[in-house]
């Protein structure tokens, strides 16, 4: 699928909870779940383009959920219905869909964001593990497509008082997806490697050029230097080293 | 209109993608042989891994990067990365990166066997540890380094020389008495930026290099005074987003500009850049570039 650049329109961009937003762009894209578009609303500052994960790709809008951090995020959470935004994409190497058995998917906050088209494009037959700090978002969108939903929360104020990683029961699963905090998916690796499991990390890094072209966000893999946006941001579990 | 001839080499227009910033995976974007020209990445002997840690970060008005020339090594370009690049109808320009003269010689002796037309010589990468910007700094240092590579080089070599150097006049004018062909100026500024968090610098070498429409102003400057020193043909690069930016450079000298880190604004920036000067070129009633090159120094 080739990527391009586009001029689109925001159709809504509203604020889920807390600092988390959605944000739908009118009209008809492509891409694969675990992709990602890099996008820009302004003109010079920031200087860079921001990545943002495909959330959903429906019939006329393209959804993309994000969590406020800097400068660049903060502008897109202005964005209002009809203001112009400047789109590339679709980017990157996505989750490779594998669901001969039951799948996996462990998402930690923001970490959801890629899940919910992964489980849109899965076709059933998966279990979801939702870690957040205070308050799940978005599950609503989520439990259409999956058959068991596990949800932690650090304060406990809803499902499982801990991480997500504490519940996480890999018994039944042939695949296992995860994105989200690097502590996380570094104890999801761990698990799915002492059975054997396939995994599928979704990594996030700071990027300059989003092709493949600068080397801003390469990072060492057991099969050499690799680049996020370009070979990744999904890579297999054995390929990521969290700590030398 | 915007064709130039430099080096004894046509460029279609006088548009190049600058080194380190730009791949053919930007030919999903734009036909790259509507390019003046493709400048490489730095290539050195082995491959590079490049620096570990973060390797770029936004400041205000462009970014810092401590990429660490990373790169496949020059045996690896020849082989897997260049019979695909020389499809395109545009000039190749190898950019030579290297951390010792015998690094560089042994390059540019790869790169005479191939059909490349023209060589830029990195003297002035920040990023690496040995070497490498000492050769930038000092302009007597340079122009040994710049003397020994030209005793091997077979194709129009260009300096790229850093706006680090002590004396920017003097690095230029030694390495013009050294033989080079040309000259590009300039590549990044030393820079730093610190996590007030963590109260370290961001980056593991501390030091990274500042590109991006921040430094513009600096090296515009640094062209418009070398090329009034110099008689051999000057490559404008730094911070250029748009035509404007590019004519501006023309005219203070330049024959030809690059563009950086405006690839990561937009992959197709350069084709707006040239429709940008084609169109001003036009409407000026200019009948060449060459007309233009330098008329705001005159």
């Amino acid at each position: 699928m080739k990527p391009k650049q586009y001029k689109g329109i925001v159709l809504s961009n509203i604020n889920i909870v807390d600092n988390i937003y959605e944000l739908k762009i009118i009209g008809k894209f492509k891409g694969n779940p675990g992709q990602f578009y890099m996008l820009r609303s302004w003109d010079l500052e920031p200087f860079l383009s921001r990545p943002l994960s495909i959330c959903n790709i429906e019939e006329d809008a393209l959804t993309f959920l994000y969590e406020v951090r800097g400068k660049g995020t903060n502008i897109l959470s202005n964005l209002r219905n009809g203001d112009s935004i400047y789109l590339l994409g679709p980017l990157g190497r996505g989750f490779p869909l594998d669901n001969r058995r039951k799948v996996g998917i462990v998402a930690g906050g923001i970490g959801i964001a890629p899940m919910i088209y992964l489980c849109k494009s899965l076709n059933g037959n998966i279990d979801f593990y939702g870690g957040f700090k205070e308050k799940p978002f978005y599950m609503d969108k989520i439990e259409k497509y999956i058959d068991k939903l596990y949800i932690s929360t650090d304060s406990g104020k809803e499902g499982y008082k801990g991480f997500i990683t504490d519940i996480f029961n890999l018994e039944k699963y042939s695949t296992v997806y995860t994105c989200g905090p690097i502590p996380m998916m570094e104890k999801i690796k761990y698990i799915c490697e002492k059975r054997d499991i396939s995994l599928y990390i979704s990594m996030e890094k700071h990027m300059a050029c989003g092709v493949g072209a600068c080397f801003g966000c390469s990072i060492k893999t057991t099969s050499g230097i690799k680049k996020v946006c370009k070979d990744g941001p999904v890579f297999k579990g054995e390929e990521i080293i969290f700590r030398d | 209109m915007t064709s130039i001839e430099i080096f004894g080499i046509e460029f279609k227009n006088p548009v190049i993608t600058a080194s380190g910033t730009f791949s053919q995976d930007y030919e999903e974007f734009f036909p790259l042989s509507k390019l003046g020209g493709i400048c490489t990445k730095g290539l050195t002997l082995n491959e590079k891994e490049g620096n570990t840690g973060i390797r770029i970060h936004e400041t205000t008005g462009g970014l810092l990067n401590s990429i660490g020339l990373q790169n496949p090594g020059v045996d690896n370009f020849i082989s897997k990365e260049l019979p695909q690049m020389e499809n395109y109808d545009t000039v190749i320009i190898a950019n030579v990166g290297g951390s010792t003269v015998e690094e560089y010689i042994k390059v540019i002796e790869k790169l005479n066997n191939t059909n490349i037309p023209l060589i830029e010589l990195n003297i002035s990468c920040p990023n690496v540890k040995e070497g490498g910007m000492a050769f930038g700094i000092k302009s007597d240092i340079a122009f040994k380094v710049v003397t020994e590579v030209k005793k091997v080089c077979k194709k129009p070599l260009v300096v790229k020389l850093s706006p680090n150097a002590e004396n920017i006049l003097d690095m230029a004018y030694k390495c013009c008495e050294a033989g080079a062909d040309g000259l590009s100026l300039v590549n990044t500024f030393s820079g730093m930026a610190i996590d007030i968090e963590n109260k370290k610098p961001v980056f593991e070498n501390v030091i990274a290099g500042l590109s991006g429409p921040c430094i513009k102003p600096i090296a515009l400057r640094m062209v418009y005074e070398v090329s009034k020193i110099v008689n051999i043909p000057i490559i404008g690069v730094g911070g250029i987003i748009d035509y404007k930016d590019a004519l501006e450079y023309i005219m203070a000298g330049a024959s030809a500009v690059q563009i950086g880190s405006g690839n990561f604004i937009k992959p197709s920036i350069s084709l707006d850049i040239i429709n940008g000067i084609e169109k001003f070129v036009k409407e000026e009633n200019i009948k060449s570039i060459k007309e233009i090159i330098g008329i705001a120094r005159r």
